[in-house]
């Protein structure tokens, strides 16, 4: 199948180094201490972090440090066939390892000892296909760290730095940035990268498949330069959130 | 920010805009642009030293943000202001909180804090006023002071090695009957000399936590004998839940006007927190006198028409204050 056309657009219409839309919205939850939803494309994600609270469970409470705990839920209505899959699913179980290992490398731990902070991520909207196989699962996983990511910041926990994630896959010879769902499904390399855009670090790469590394290279330097914008966009949605919050709040 | 979740029609959502738009102009010319979000690095001067405060951190001999906030600057010292994060408690706050647990010697009480704060037996008065130790009767007795889910007010005392440690040692603080608890956001209460007010034409107590948990009740006379009244009237209600005598209805009858007063209050305290407008008594009995001036019932006063209103009210308010 032809996934680039010979003009070098994709089958959304988009260009090969081209995002799908993002939007982020703050303060979605209210019960919630921070909340997010976080669109890209057609993947809607939200997000609400409680805490930093007590430790309900003693034995799990750690004196140096907070404990992080995540759990990843992809809503029934989120795809075409309405399955009901059991919760703990090897999937979601994976994924919320993923987010939880991804976002404990950012957050200040050792600021908050004895205390939790819960992260909930729910997919709303799925991209894709009709059923809700493996790929439209992973192909969420970027817009769930984002969302985590704004959740985290709304709820004013101390972080070394934002995380932002973006996929990119290689088909037909080229390099593509932010995979949708139809190109997530075709069989090629995927690539999910998620970095800490000021310290210039990497706290997730995933490839589901084999690449050569100089291709390899030149796939990752794009996911880098997605996540980048992504974050570019966050930092504007942040800033705009604090100041309206500080001028409403007056003097 | 927070959308306000309210359903504004045309002419509603301009003026709101027009409204934000004018505070923020106000609040603009007041501090230059010092909101920072994670990760963005602060301008500072290192000629003259400097002390990294709460909410910042050093990277590559830079001062970078950890939290999104206000940049605020005292001599050498440079920290972050988060605005929604949880309460950080400060000693003398006061505070406004729930029990959650009774265990030997203690009450734990959540007050929004990332731990459970503790109120010891021993740090706080007796209800026969007589200074003296605690006994193991005392212990006993200590569902008959609070019980789990009671609201009480306290003092914050400290931080101890088990945590933060608050006290009552006055009238004033205690259980909290007859009224309602609202919780804001603790950013928007601010430290002030009062925090418990005596709304006298209401008939009403309104206390402001420092924490965000905000008590509108009954007023109720702070006097040693009253408390004592109290007391056995809640030995009373206690031993008989079934058969309250009809003096007993009497006492704990709150008349409608003060509930009706007590309503409007906290939904003025609603409307406001959802606006993010800083809580203070004085916004709030402006809020309250607005609302019944223009005959606003209790229940429209959480609707989008007086929440415009409000916006605008608070827009002329703080330009007023400003030319002064």
């Amino acid at each position: 199948m032809e996934y680039v056309s010979p003009e070098g657009l994709r089958l959304d219409g988009r260009r090969p180094m081209e995002m799908r839309q993002i939007r982020g919205e703050i303060g979605v939850v209210d019960k919630a201490d921070g909340s997010a939803v976080f669109e890209m494309g057609n993947t809607k994600v939200i997000a609400a972090v409680y805490g930093p609270r007590e430790v309900p469970n003693r034995s799990q409470q750690m004196n140096d440090r907070a404990l992080v705990r995540c759990e990843y839920t992809m809503a029934n209505f989120s795809t075409g066939d309405r399955m009901r899959k059991p919760k703990g699913d090897r999937r979601s179980t994976e994924i919320s390892l993923v987010i939880r290992q991804t976002m404990e490398a950012c957050i200040m731990t050792h600021l908050m000892p004895r205390t939790q902070i819960d992260i909930f991520v729910q997919v709303l909207q799925a991209d894709g296909g009709k059923s809700r196989c493996l790929i439209a699962a992973i192909g969420t996983r970027s817009a769930c760290i984002n969302a985590a990511t704004l959740a985290l910041s709304d709820a004013g926990i101390p972080m070394r730095d934002l995380v932002t994630s973006c996929s990119a896959g290689y088909l037909n010879s080229t390099p593509l940035l932010d995979l949708n769902y139809v190109e997530d499904s075709a069989g090629g390399a995927d690539v999910t990268l998620g970095i800490m855009p000021k310290l210039d670090k990497v706290t997730l790469l995933q490839m589901d498949a084999k690449l050569p590394l100089d291709i390899f290279e030149n796939v990752m330097q794009l996911a880098i330069e997605g996540c980048k914008a992504v974050a570019t966009y966050i930092r504007q949605v942040l800033l705009e959130n604090t100041k309206q919050l500080e001028y409403r709040r007056g003097t | 920010m927070k959308d306000l979740q309210l359903s504004l029609n045309q002419t509603q959502k301009v003026r709101l805009q027009r409204a934000l738009e004018k505070l923020e102009s106000l609040a603009s010319r007041a501090n230059s642009n010092a909101s920072v979000t994670v990760a963005d690095s602060i301008p500072v001067n290192y000629e003259d030293g400097l002390l990294k405060g709460h909410g910042t951190s050093e990277v590559n001999g830079e001062v970078v943000a950890t939290v999104c906030g206000v940049v605020e600057r005292v001599n050498k010292l440079v920290y972050v202001r988060s605005l929604r994060a949880r309460y950080k408690p400060e000693v003398g706050d006061i505070i406004v909180g729930r029990v959650i647990e009774v265990a030997p010697k203690r009450w734990r009480v959540e007050i929004n804090y990332s731990h459970d704060a503790v109120l010891m037996l021993s740090s706080m008065n007796l209800p026969d006023g007589i200074q003296r130790r605690r006994t193991a009767l005392d212990e006993l007795n200590m569902r008959s002071i609070f019980e789990e889910n009671d609201v009480i007010c306290a003092e914050v005392r400290g931080f101890q090695h088990d945590g933060l440690h608050l006290q009552a040692r006055s009238q004033k603080y205690g259980k909290l009957g007859r009224g309602q608890l609202l919780t804001v956001p603790s950013y928007l209460v601010k430290r002030r000399k009062q925090h418990f007010h005596h709304l006298e034409n209401y008939g009403i107590d309104l206390i402001l936590g420092c924490n965000g948990f905000i008590w509108v009740g009954e007023h109720v006379e702070v006097t040693d004998d009253m408390l004592v009244d109290h007391k056995s009237q809640q030995h009373d209600t206690k031993a008989d839940k079934n058969s309250i005598s009809p003096e007993d209805q009497e006492k704990n009858y709150t008349t409608q006007q003060t509930r009706e007063n007590i309503c409007r209050t906290a939904n003025a305290i609603r409307a406001l927190s959802t606006l993010g407008f800083s809580i203070t008594v004085e916004v709030i009995m402006e809020t309250v006198d607005l609302s019944s001036s223009i005959n606003v019932a209790i229940h429209e006063m959480l609707g989008a028409e007086f929440c415009v209103l409000v916006a605008e009210k608070e827009a002329v308010r703080r330009s007023m204050t400003k030319k002064k």
